[in-house]
């Protein structure tokens, strides 16, 4: 058989996310790496490098940190930080160093620490008077409320489909033991949840949680050598950051480097959006998951509304989107959601995903962006069996 | 005693808010000769297009349509709400961010379209040198 340089997932887990404010960032990312590691049965002796994502801690070496509790062993870590993105950009760039022949096993984490965090985003800073209430609302439920008002502007989504996102994630992570909340949120609680910024209520926003995941990733040589039965093989790894467009410095722009990171995502894995058995997309607020649909390709514009109306993107439809629960429920600690992602599209992809599992699914993407903006795209095949 | 005096003038909120000796205040951008993509501020290389000094200086409308827009209920402590946070694209060229006054707070109310115009007013707080800021806002304007 030919041996090419493919990337597989090997072992990969998460915590389950929560509040734990008496414990710290490399603490629960070491959690995180000890139960991949082990779901990959390897030890850190056998990851020739770490690639580490955190945001809010960026300067502090979270990656040395956390080998500080499972072992160092002197290996190259790479700190990164890259918005929401982060833990996806640290993803990629152990599969990049992997693609490259440098090394043949690599351990990744994402952590973050976000119980009390707040509204996250604002204008201002530095000079002058602080601008947010002056100059409109930079916090990110007012970002992502334009983004969604575009759409509106566009095709005539109302605040009930974007109320719908919601309502369906509620429901999904009621399936998902490590999901922040295990609760269902009836449509009439979401629309009547305290309004933040029209059109996202607090239901409509994303949880800040505390939380880690991890992957051991390696070569298609190192798979083959420790059994493939349940490897994941990574078919594309894309990022992206935003090319210009007329509104980008009032409004930036999350549809423009999600379509190209897709677009290049279809390319490298030789697949269509219509091939795809589940997606974990980036589910900031409700309103962004809407236009993801469409920028991602699995319906076409204009029909996002559509898709959420006849349950199309729910659990048993065409397509799930976000059966972990997304970050609206199962929680947003920015700097381990992009490998949480992974972790979950992978559980599938393993048949391993019990109660909310997509039958026979085989193919799978995770998409999360950052503001603003960088996009990371993965696409993910199951273990041939 | 504070070390620095507050100014005896207005100072603009962003520094792309122009206010000249003598006449009006306005907003400026840059024109990139090459694309005809506009900025709002001054720089010397255009993003869109990568060209190096082909930005020309150039006086935005005080005129523009309703791009879209969200009413924000839930800002950081001691900030006003609700307010309308609004994207405008400006006649000519050039989107700028900024709060819809003059205008209910409630979405059947606000048009996406509609057209605005810009009004220049001092800034409702001081910085802690106790210096006024000059800011804009929009409000709902005649077709």
């Amino acid at each position: 058989m030919k041996m090419g340089n493919d990337v597989y997932v090997l072992g990969i887990d998460m915590i389950k996310f929560g509040k734990f404010p008496e414990r710290s960032v490399p603490d629960l990312g070491a959690e995180a790496a000890l139960l991949a590691l082990d779901d990959a049965g390897v030890t850190i002796n056998d990851c020739q490098a770490l690639y580490c994502g955190n945001l809010m801690q960026a300067s502090a070496m979270v990656g040395q940190r956390l080998l500080q509790e499972i072992g160092q062993t002197g290996i190259a870590v790479v700190n990164c930080a890259n918005a929401c993105a982060t833990g996806a950009t640290a993803f990629r760039e152990g599969w990049t160093a992997i693609k490259a022949g440098l090394y043949d096993m690599v351990l990744c984490v994402g952590v973050e620490q976000m119980a009390g965090a707040g509204l996250l985003g604002g204008g201002g800073g530095g000079k002058g008077i602080p601008t947010e209430g002056l100059l409109g609302s930079g916090t990110m439920p007012a970002v992502f409320a334009e983004a969604g008002m575009e759409h509106s502007r566009k095709y005539g989504t109302t605040f009930e489909q974007f109320a719908k996102v919601s309502v369906k994630n509620h429901h999904h992570s009621t399936m998902n033991p490590k999901a922040r909340y295990q609760i269902e949120t009836p449509l009439e609680d979401v629309m009547g949840a305290e309004m933040i910024s029209y059109p996202n209520t607090k239901l409509m926003c994303s949880v800040n949680v505390d939380g880690a995941a991890a992957a051991v990733i390696c070569s298609e040589k190192k798979a083959r050598e420790l059994g493939m039965k349940r490897a994941v093989k990574v078919r594309a790894s894309v990022l992206t950051s935003d090319r210009w467009t007329q509104r980008d410095l009032t409004m930036p722009d999350v549809n423009t480097c999600t379509r190209d990171a897709a677009a290049q995502a279809y390319e490298m894995a030789g697949v269509g959006a219509d091939e795809l058995n589940l997606i974990e997309l980036h589910d900031c607020f409700a309103t962004a998951e809407i236009l993801h649909y469409e920028n991602l390709g699995i319906c076409k514009d204009g029909e996002a509304g559509r898709m959420i109306d006849e349950g199309h993107v729910a659990l048993g439809g065409r397509i799930p989107v976000n059966a972990s629960g997304g970050l609206l429920s199962k929680g947003h600690p920015l700097g381990a959601t992009g490998i949480a992602n992974i972790y979950e599209v992978s559980t599938h992809l393993r048949g391993e995903a019990e109660k909310r599992q997509v039958p026979n699914a085989r193919l799978g993407l995770t998409h999360v962006i950052g503001l603003g903006s960088a996009c990371a795209i993965h696409i993910l095949e199951a273990p041939s069996s | 005693m504070s070390e620095e005096a507050a100014a005896s003038k207005p100072l603009p909120i962003v520094p792309f808010l122009k206010i000249p000796d003598s006449g009006d205040p306005y907003l400026e951008g840059s024109e990139c000769k090459k694309c005809k993509a506009v900025f709002l501020g001054s720089r010397s290389v255009c993003s869109s297009c990568g060209a190096r000094d082909q930005l020309a200086v150039k006086k935005l409308s005080n005129r523009g349509e309703l791009y879209v827009f969200s009413i924000t209920y839930r800002s950081f402590p001691g900030i006003e709400t609700p307010y309308v946070s609004a994207v405008v694209d400006l006649d000519g060229g050039g989107t700028v961010k900024g709060n819809l006054i003059d205008i209910e707070p409630d979405p059947e109310k606000i048009k996406m379209g509609m057209p605005v115009e810009l009004i220049y007013e001092i800034a409702p707080r001081k910085d802690r040198e106790g210096n006024e800021y000059l800011t804009y806002y929009f409000k709902p304007a005649n077709a």
